[in-house]
C-alpha cells in the first residue's frame, strides 16, 4: 500500500514541476528535449539548472526521508551501455521520453505523444519480457 | 538580467521538484521500472501511478496556460506544435522503449542519479549522450 501512495505522491510531485516550468518559463520539462539542447549547447543557463535541480532531487529526498532512493541495477555493463545508447538516441529521434511525452504530452492530448507512449510502453514490455525469456 | 535569474531559479527549482519526486516515486529503481513492463512475468503495476498522477496534475497546468498571454518569467510559451505521426516518431519511440526495458533507466531518473554516485548510472549517461549527440549532430543531418 505504501508504494502506491509514495508513487501517487511522487507522481502528483513531478507533474507539479512540469507546471512550475511551464508556467514560469513557458517550457516543457522533457528531460531528453531538455539534455539534449544542453548538450548541443542551446539555452545553456536555465538547462543546465534543470539538469542541475534534477540531481539535487535525491539529496534533498535523502534529509527528509533519512535515506537514499532504493537504486537496484542487475543489467551488466554491456546492457547498461546498449539501454544508453538507445535512449539516447531514440529519445531525440521520438522527440521526447518518459517526461515529454508521457507527461507533458498526454497532459496536452497530444495524438503525436499517445503514439509514441503506445509505442514505448509496447516496446519496452517486449524488451523486458526477452529479457526474462532468455534467463536474464 | 533580472528575468534572466528568475529563469535560472524557476528552473533549478522545478528540476529539485521533479528529481524530489522521481525519488519518492521510486521511478529511480531499474528493477522496479522492469517490474512495471514485465506485464506477462511478476507485473508490479504501481509506477503507473506515478504517470497518472503525474498526467492528471500537469493537466491543470495545462488548462491554466490556455489562460494565461504568456508565463510569468517570458514572452511566450514554448509548446510543440507538430502533429504529424511520422516514421521518425514511432521509430525514435521504439528504440527508446526497447533502451528503457534493457536498463530499466529514462532520461529523468538517468540524470537524477549522477548525485549518487553510482558507476552504472554514469556509464548510462555517457552512452545517453553519444546517443543523442550521433542522432542530433550525424544522422539528423545526413540526407
Amino acid at each position: 500500500m505504501t508504494i502506491y501512495l509514495e508513487s501517487l505522491s511522487g507522481g502528483m510531485l513531478i507533474g507539479a514541476s512540469a507546471v512550475m516550468l511551464l508556467l514560469l518559463n513557458g517550457r516543457i520539462a522533457g528531460v531528453s528535449g531538455i539534455v539534449g539542447r544542453l548538450a548541443q549547447g542551446v539555452g545553456l543557463t536555465t538547462n543546465l539548472a534543470f539538469v542541475l535541480g534534477l540531481m539535487v532531487g535525491p539529496l534533498v529526498y535523502l534529509l527528509l526521508a533519512g535515506g537514499l532512493p532504493t537504486v537496484e541495477i542487475t543489467a551488466g555493463w554491456p546492457m547498461i551501455m546498449v539501454a544508453g545508447l538507445l535512449v539516447g538516441f531514440g529519445s531525440r529521434m521520438g522527440s521526447g521520453c518518459t517526461s515529454g511525452h508521457g507527461v507533458l504530452g498526454l497532459a496536452r492530448l497530444s495524438p503525436r505523444s499517445m503514439v509514441a507512449v503506445a509505442t514505448f510502453l509496447s516496446t519496452g514490455i517486449i524488451a523486458v519480457t526477452v529479457l526474462r525469456g532468455i534467463g536474464l | 538580467m533580472k528575468r534572466n535569474i528568475y529563469q535560472f531559479g524557476a528552473a533549478l527549482a522545478s528540476g529539485i521538484v521533479f528529481g524530489f519526486g522521481l525519488s519518492l516515486s521510486g521511478m529511480l529503481n531499474p528493477v522496479r521500472v522492469q517490474a512495471f513492463l514485465d506485464v506477462f512475468g511478476n507485473w508490479d503495476p504501481s509506477l503507473a501511478f506515478v504517470l497518472g498522477a503525474a498526467v492528471a496534475i500537469a493537466y491543470i497546468g495545462i488548462q491554466m496556460m490556455k489562460q494565461m498571454r504568456h508565463p510569468a518569467f517570458d514572452h511566450s510559451f514554448q509548446v510543440p506544435t507538430n502533429r504529424k505521426i511520422d516514421a521518425p516518431l514511432v521509430i525514435g519511440s521504439a528504440l527508446f522503449g526497447l533502451g528503457w526495458g534493457i536498463g530499466g533507466f529514462c532520461p529523468g531518473p538517468a540524470i537524477a542519479t549522477l548525485s549518487l554516485g553510482i558507476p552504472q548510472t554514469v556509464v548510462f549517461v555517457v552512452a545517453m549522450l553519444i546517443g543523442m549527440t550521433f542522432y542530433d549532430r550525424v544522422w539528423s543531418r545526413t540526407p
